[in-house]
């Protein structure tokens, strides 16, 4: 085989081979469903108020972005407010567990029960109290995603080994240095494991809470394109809110990248 | 022989620079009830002396150190360093355990660095010295290494510099190098001599290994389990600085079987099936 006209072939593929890595592998397993679907609901003439193609939901997406976009604010307000008070509320309750004994015994208990309560039960309750606002909704996303972000802090906050405060002492570190060198950092992993799963679980919660009673938020879109069997409307805000839980959830992990990068280490290093 | 049988206090010559008197430890109320954990015990200790406790699994000598230390009060009995009666963590000396305690979220260097931190030292003059502690050990090259990027040999070292970083008088160390493979483990002896020659110091060594006990030793203390009481003590008489080869030397070889003989009388080591 002669080199020479090997030579355009191969740099073509060498092209094709990068654009085909820069994405991770899970990318083009998602393109590929995408696709599936797309042939599956074209060839067997799927009608739309079943199951609507992935090119039909796109263009429900681009024309009613108009009602798409202000409700889907409505939402994501819910979620960053509700969240943001579940983190304001969670972190301070768990160092309080960690160092006061009566707490810990008294509170704590509790909070683990409390989580037996399904949520979606209490929340027409939330409704009667709080209105047909905003209250009701940011009340449950906190609800749904204080919990996990109390559990991982508190077993962050305990992982301190005996050695470690036996060193701490030594050194003649007083409480405050105490938690600030050595606790917190070391909490730190286990606080973003739980502050990532509440990212999923605020979505959750302000999705359940525009159902139960609401005339705004991309909850309340799916409810109504639902009674009128629109169903290419209703996965047009399902993709929203899947887009919206996945920033987040990104944006928390970058978040994580950035505050703890001595985990990260040995991955950036076995990338190269 | 230089070795003698005591439960006495031995008298050092001149001014002990650590006093052990008496002292004693019960853990009250462990769910098997009261654990003894030390038997009054006495020994002096010199400034500059290199002493290892040896001996089995609850013979005590964690508790010990941790006496030493201030970390724990005792029962009964009083420890006194320079004339001072020791009460309440003690932040005037350097502290090394069988696990390196390095902090995972810094660098060597300011693994070393925290100890300054904490006691408010001059972070400029710290640096300086953190950085020939390093390169004292070999690890110059290595300041921003996290520690899951250094070996297990490697991390013990930073953590023997952290514990050196302020001039300490007194270096307690349990075991360090009790989960080190061989070779390292004879690596960091030598090192740990190396910086204890360029200092004032006085090192309170735990140890399981009879060679190592011996190798750093300027006395070796016997410690037998349950409850913990001191059974010997032997003095080293090798010269300095020590070198591995010494290990064949007739004497080295010597206390290598008197100690062995110590434990086998005690029951330590049986051979016999």
């Amino acid at each position: 085989m002669s080199a020479i006209p090997d030579q355009p072939i191969r740099a073509r593929n060498e092209m094709l081979h990068r654009v085909v890595t820069f994405m991770p592998p899970a990318f083009w397993t998602l393109v590929c469903l995408i696709i599936f679907w797309q042939a599956v609901v074209t060839l067997r003439n799927v009608p739309e108020y079943i199951l609507p193609a992935p090119t039909q939901i796109a263009g429900e997406i681009g024309s009613y972005w108009h009602r798409l976009l202000p409700n889907a604010l409505v939402t994501l307000s819910e979620i960053a407010l509700g969240y943001s008070l579940a983190v304001l509320i969670a972190i301070p309750l768990a160092v309080s567990i960690v160092y006061s004994r009566v707490i810990r015994r008294a509170v704590y208990p509790l909070i683990v029960l409390s989580q037996t309560v399904p949520k979606v039960a209490v929340a027409p309750l939330l409704l009667t109290w709080f209105g047909y606002g905003m209250t009701p909704k940011i009340v449950i996303v906190i609800m749904m995603s204080f919990f996990p972000i109390v559990i991982n802090s508190v077993m962050g906050l305990r992982a301190t080994t005996p050695e470690m405060l036996y060193l701490a002492k030594s050194m003649g570190a007083n409480g405050w240095q105490i938690f600030w060198k050595f606790r917190l950092p070391k909490a730190l992993p286990s606080v973003f494991a739980g502050l990532r799963l509440a990212t999923v679980l605020s979505v959750i919660g302000a999705i359940i809470a525009e159902f139960i009673g609401t005339d705004k938020g991309l909850g309340y879109l799916i409810l109504i394109a639902g009674a009128n069997f629109d169903i290419a409307r209703q996965f047009a805000a399902i993709i929203i809110i899947t887009i919206i839980g996945m920033g987040f959830f990104g944006l928390i992990s970058w978040l994580e990248r950035t505050m703890i990068p001595w985990r990260e280490q040995t991955e950036i290093a076995g990338e190269g | 022989m230089n070795m003698m049988t005591q439960t006495m206090a031995e008298v050092a010559e001149g001014d002990p620079h650590i006093r052990i008197e008496n002292v004693s430890k019960t853990f009250l109320g462990g769910k098997k009830g009261d654990v003894e954990a030390l038997r009054p015990v006495s020994l002096d200790i010199r400034r500059g002396e290199f002493v290892s406790v040896l001996g089995p699994s609850g013979c005590g000598k964690s508790t010990l150190l941790m006496l030493l230390s201030g970390l724990l009060d005792p029962t009964a009995g009083r420890i006194t360093i320079d004339g001072e009666q020791v009460s309440g963590p003690n932040s005037n000396l350097g502290i090394v355990f069988q696990q390196d305690v390095l902090l995972d979220w810094r660098g060597a260097l300011d693994n070393i660095l925290l100890q300054a931190e904490i006691r408010g030292a001059d972070m400029k003059a710290a640096e300086a010295k953190a950085r020939e502690l390093l390169e004292m050990v070999s690890l110059t090259g290595f300041e921003d290494a996290y520690p899951r990027e250094l070996s297990g040999g490697m991390r013990q070292r930073v953590s023997i510099c952290r514990a050196l970083l302020h001039e300490p008088p007194l270096l307690l160390m349990d075991e360090p190098f009790g989960a080190l493979d061989a070779m390292t483990r004879d690596q960091l002896q030598i090192d740990l001599m190396h910086l204890c020659a360029k200092r004032d110091i006085t090192v309170f060594f735990i140890t399981h290994s009879i060679p190592e006990a011996i190798f750093l030793s300027d006395r070796v203390v016997v410690m037998k389990p349950r409850p913990g009481r001191i059974e010997q003590v032997l003095d080293i008489d090798l010269p300095r600085p020590r070198r591995l080869a010494m290990r064949e030397d007739p004497k080295f070889t010597g206390y290598v079987r008197e100690l062995t003989q110590t434990f086998k009388s005690l029951g330590v080591f049986r051979e016999e099936h």
